[in-house]
C-alpha cells in the first residue's frame, strides 16, 4: 500500500535475533520532510528504525508505527581534507565506507558488521574494537539533526543535554534524520593485525591489557566451551591501519582499493539445533588450533579484519526457526573475579555460545544510557532452545550487577526490568530530557516497555 | 512483553480459578510475569489463586467476575479487560468443566452445560481475545485443552468432542493467525491431579499441575504449538488415533 509518507502496510518484525515478533505499521519515508510528516500525522506509538541489527526488540513497537530510517540515504557533504562527512540518518557504515575509504577516509568506529545505520550507531552510542583508544560513535558526532513526534526539529550538538540523550538514547528521543560525522584518515585500506592463542583467563586479560597502549584495535576470541586450566583459553587480536610501506609491493599502487563483497548466502531455512553444544565445540576447537600459537603479524584488508561475519548474508538464519539472542555484559576494571565467574558459569552450563568476544573499554562518555565505561566487556551469542539458558543469564545479570557492571541494552531481548536502574545510573536524568523531547509520549518500543524505560 | 525466551509480563486467565493455571502463574512468576486478571465465576476459588499468585511475586494481581457460559457477552467483556488493563501478553484459557456423562446421556441440561461450558465458551473467549491480540500487535493465547479430544471415548465422549472442538476452534485460529504477531499454544495434557479430578482413581500417565505449567513455559519458550503433558503421551495418542473402531471400542478406557 502507498499512503502519503511513502509506503505502509503491517509488518512482523524482529531483531537480528529472530525472536520476540510483533507486528506494526511500516512506514518507509525517503526524505525527512517524510519522516516529519509521518511523525505528526501517525497514530499511536512510533520508533525509528535502521537496519535491524540490534539482537532484540529495541526497534520494534507492536501494534503502533515503525519508522524505517533506511531510505534516507543521502551522503550530504563530503570535506576531504577536514575529515567530515555530513550524511541522512539511514545511510549505512558499509554505504559510508564504500565511499569514503577510496578517499583515505574510514568510520572513526565500527561494529563487527558494516551492515547498521548511522542513525541507529548513534541510537546505541556504539563502540568497536578501538574503544580502549577512541570511546564510542557519538564521540565523532560533531552535530545532528532530530526529528520529534510533535514536529519540532531541533539542530544538537554535544553541547546540548537532548544531545547526550540521544546518544544511546534507542531511538526513544525522537527520529535522527541527519548527521555530521569526524571521520578517521587513513592510508590504506588494510590493517597490520597481530594475532595469537592464549592458554587460558589469565593470561588472555594480561595480554590484552598489554596490548592496549601499543595497539589502535584489540579484542580477545573466548572459547566458552573450554573448563578447568583451559578455561578462557583464546585467541587475541591486535590491529592498527597500515601505511603504504605495509602493503606487498603489488597492492601499492591501490592502497585505498576497498570492495567487500559477501561470498556465501545462508540457506533460508536452517534446521532447529544447528548451532548445538557438539557443533560449537567442533567449530571451537578447529578455530584454536588454526591460530598462531605465538604473535604472528599479518596484512589484511578491513573487511576481513573487522566484519568476517558480513562474509556469510544472513547468517543469523542458521541459529534456525527459535533465533538466538546475544549477551553483553561490562564489569568495571578490579571485578576481574566476577568476569571469571561469568565465564565460568557459561562454561559449566551447557549453554553453547559460538565464539564470546572480550574487549576492554576506555572512559564513558556523557550519554545518559550509554554502554562502554571503563572496564571489561564480554559478548555471547546464544541459541534459544537449552532449558538451562533463562535462569542461567539471569544469574549472570545477578553477578554484573553485584560488580557494578551493565548489560548492553541494544543487545538485550530478556534482561529483567529491574535491573536497569541498577545497571545505568543516570536513567532518571536520560527519562527526564526524554519527556521534554517527547511530551506526549508517542516514542515507545518493545523493549521501552519490557524493561519499563518509560514509565 | 514476551521476551526471547517466551516469558509474559502481563496475563489474563480466563477460568482464573483453576489449579493448572495457579501452578503456571507460579511458575513464570519466578520469571518476568508481574501483572495478571485472574476472571471466574466463583469469588472463593478466585481470591484463593490470587493470594497464591501474589504470593509467588506477581505485585499486580486482580479478579474479575467472567462466565465461560455468557458465550453473548465475551467480545464487550474482553475488549473491555484489555482497555481497562493496558492489554496482556498471553490469555490463558483455562475453564473447563469435566460434568457427569452418565447424566449427559440422560439430562440435556447437562450436556449443554459442558458443551458450552468447554466449546461454545471456549471458542467464542479465544476470537474475542485473538482480535484485542491482533489489534496490539503481539500477544499469545494458551489453550488448555485435552488428550481426551484426540478420539472420543466411550466413557467421556461429551467432555471430550467439546474439548475436541475447542481444540480444531485453536488450530484454525493459530493458522489464521500466523504472521499477525499473535501466538496459539494448544496444551494436551493427560489426567492431572487438580480439584477437576478430586475423588477419582489417577489414570496411568498422570500428572501435577506443576507439571502441565513446567510443559506450558518450556512450550512458550520454543513457541510450539502442540504441547502434550507428559510429553510421551503425544506418542500414546497417535497410536490410540489409528486403532481400528472394534478394537478403540473395546479398551477399558
Ligand atoms: C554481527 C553484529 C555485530 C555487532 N557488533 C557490534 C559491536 O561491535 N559494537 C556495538 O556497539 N554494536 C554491535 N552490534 C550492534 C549494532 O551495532 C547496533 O545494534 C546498532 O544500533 C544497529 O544499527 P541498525 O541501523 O541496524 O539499527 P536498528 O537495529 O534498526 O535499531 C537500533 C536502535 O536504533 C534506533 N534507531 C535506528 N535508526 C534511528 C534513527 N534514524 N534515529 C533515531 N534512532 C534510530 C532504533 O530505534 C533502535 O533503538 C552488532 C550487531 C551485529 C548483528
Ligand atoms: N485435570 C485434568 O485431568 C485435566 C486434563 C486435561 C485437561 N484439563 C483442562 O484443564 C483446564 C483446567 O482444569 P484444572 O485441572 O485446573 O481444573 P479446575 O481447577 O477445576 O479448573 C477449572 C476451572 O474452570 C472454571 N470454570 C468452570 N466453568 C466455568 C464457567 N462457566 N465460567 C468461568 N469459569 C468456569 C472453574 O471455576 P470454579 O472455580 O468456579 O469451579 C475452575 O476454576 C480445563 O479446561 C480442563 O478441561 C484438565
Amino acid at each position: 500500500m502507498t499512503g502519503p509518507f511513502g509506503t505502509e502496510e503491517v509488518q512482523l518484525v524482529t531483531g537480528w535475533g529472530r525472536t520476540a515478533a510483533t507486528a506494526a505499521k511500516h512506514l518507509a519515508p525517503e526524505t525527512s520532510d517524510d519522516v516529519r510528516k509521518a511523525l505528526l500525522h501517525s497514530e499511536g506509538h512510533v520508533i525509528p528504525r535502521g537496519l535491524g541489527r540490534s539482537y532484540g526488540d529495541t526497534a520494534q513497537s507492536a501494534g503502533g508505527t515503525v519508522v524505517d530510517c533506511t531510505g534516507l540515504d543521502a551522503v550530504r557533504l563530503v570535506d576531504v581534507a577536514g575529515g567530515k562527512v555530513t550524511v541522512a540518518a539511514g545511510v549505512s557504515l558499509d554505504a559510508l565506507m564504500r565511499t569514503l575509504v577510496p578517499l583515505g577516509l574510514f568510520v572513526p568506529v565500527t561494529p563487527g558488521t558494516r551492515h547498521v545505520t548511522v542513525g541507529g550507531a548513534i541510537a546505541s552510542d556504539i563502540h568497536g574494537k578501538n574503544h580502549h583508544h577512541d570511546g564510542s560513535f557519538c564521540d565523532y558526532v560533531e552535530s545532528m539533526v532530530l526529528d520529534l513526534p510533535d514536529g519540532r526539529r531541533l539542530h544538537l550538538t554535544p553541547e546540548d543535554d537532548a544531545f547526550w540523550a540521544t546518544a544511546g538514547g534507542l531511538g526513544l528521543t525522537g527520529v535522527v534524520v541527519e548527521a555530521t560525522l569526524r571521520m578517521r584518515p587513513i592510508t590504506t585500506s588494510s590493517m597490520v593485525v597481530d594475532s595469537w592463542r592464549a592458554a587460558d583467563l589469565d593470561a588472555c586479560m594480561a595480554d590484552l591489557e598489554a596490548s592496549d597502549a601499543a595497539h589502535r584495535y584489540s579484542v580477545a576470541w573466548i572459547d566458552c566451551l573450554a573448563t578447568g586450566a583451559r578455561l578462557g583459553r583464546s585467541v587475541i587480536t591486535c590491529g592498527d591501519h597500515a601505511e603504504v610501506d605495509d602493503l606487498a609491493p603489488r597492492q601499492r599502487s591501490h592502497p585505498l582499493a576497498f570492495d567487500p563483497h559477501s561470498l556465501l548466502q545462508a540457506p533460508q531455512v536452517a534446521p532447529p539445533g544447528l548451532m548445538n553444544r557438539a557443533t560449537v565445540r567442533a567449530f571451537n576447537e578447529v578455530w584454536f588450533r588454526k591460530a598462531p600459537r605465538r604473535r604472528h603479524r599479518s596484512v589484511e584488508r578491513i573487511s576481513t579484519y573487522f566484519h568476517p561475519l558480513d562474509g556469510v548474508r544472513g547468517w543469523n538464519r542458521l541459529y534456525g526457526p527459535r533465533g538466538f539472542l546475544q549477551h553483553q555484559s561490562l564489569v568495571p576494571f578490579g571485578q576481574e573475579e566476577a568476569l571469571r565467574s561469568i565465564i565460568e558459569r557459561l562454561a559449566a552450563s551447557g549453554c553453547a555460545s559460538f565464539l564470546a568476544v572480550l574487549k576492554r573499554f576506555g572512559p564513558a562518555n556523557a550519554g545518559h544510557l550509554s554502554f562502554p565505561m571503563p572496564g571489561w566487556t564480554l559478548a555471547l551469542d546464544l541459541p534459544i532452545g537449552p532449558p538451562a539458558l533463562g535462569p542461567m543469564l539471569d544469574a549472570l545479570d545477578e553477578l554484573v550487577v553485584a560488580a557494578g557492571g551493565r548489560v548492553y541494552l541494544a543487545k538485550d531481548s530478556r534482561m529483567k526490568a529491574e535491573l536497569v536502574p541498577q545497571m545505568y545510573p543516570r536513567l532518571e536524568s536520560w527519562r527526564a530530557v526524554q519527556r521534554e523531547l517527547d511530551p506526549g509520549g508517542r516514542l515507545r518500543s518493545d523493549q521501552s516497555q519490557r524493561l519499563q524505560l518509560l514509565p | 512483553m514476551i521476551d526471547a525466551l517466551g516469558n509474559p509480563q502481563s496475563a489474563l486467565v480466563l477460568g482464573g480459578g483453576s489449579d493448572i493455571a495457579v501452578a503456571t502463574l507460579e511458575q513464570m512468576a519466578a520469571r518476568r510475569l508481574r501483572r495478571v486478571v485472574l476472571a471466574g465465576r466463583n469469588e472463593g476459588s478466585l481470591a484463593s489463586a490470587a493470594t497464591r499468585v501474589e504470593a509467588a511475586g506477581c505485585d499486580q494481581v486482580a479478579t474479575v467476575h467472567f462466565d465461560a457460559v455468557d458465550a453473548a457477552g465475551h467480545d464487550a467483556a474482553i475488549s473491555d479487560l484489555f482497555s481497562q488493563h493496558g492489554g496482556f501478553d498471553l490469555v490463558l484459557v483455562a475453564f473447563g468443566v469435566l460434568g457427569d456423562q452418565g447424566q449427559a446421556e440422560v439430562d440435556g441440561d447437562e450436556a449443554l452445560r459442558i458443551v458450552q461450558t468447554n466449546f461454545t465458551g471456549a471458542a467464542t473467549a479465544m476470537l474475542a481475545a485473538s482480535r484485542s491480540l491482533v489489534a496490539q500487535g503481539h500477544g499469545t493465547i494458551v489453550l488448555l485443552s485435552s488428550v481426551a479430544g484426540e478420539r472420543a471415548r466411550r466413557s467421556n465422549y461429551v467432555y471430550g468432542s467439546s474439548k475436541a472442538g475447542a481444540d480444531a476452534l485453536a488450530q484454525g485460529l493459530g493458522d489464521a493467525l500466523h504472521g499477525s504477531g499473535v501466538h496459539v499454544m494448544i496444551v494436551r495434557p493427560g489426567f492431572v491431579r487438580s480439584k477437576m479430578t478430586e475423588g477419582m482413581a489417577p489414570a496411568p500417565m498422570s500428572a501435577q499441575p506443576a507439571e502441565v505449567a513446567s510443559a506450558i513455559v518450556r512450550g512458550l519458550e520454543k513457541r510450539a504449538e502442540v504441547v502434550y503433558v507428559p510429553s510421551k503421551l503425544r506418542y500414546v495418542f497417535a497410536v490410540l488415533r489409528h486403532l481400528p473402531r472394534p478394537i478403540f471400542r473395546r479398551l477399558p478406557l
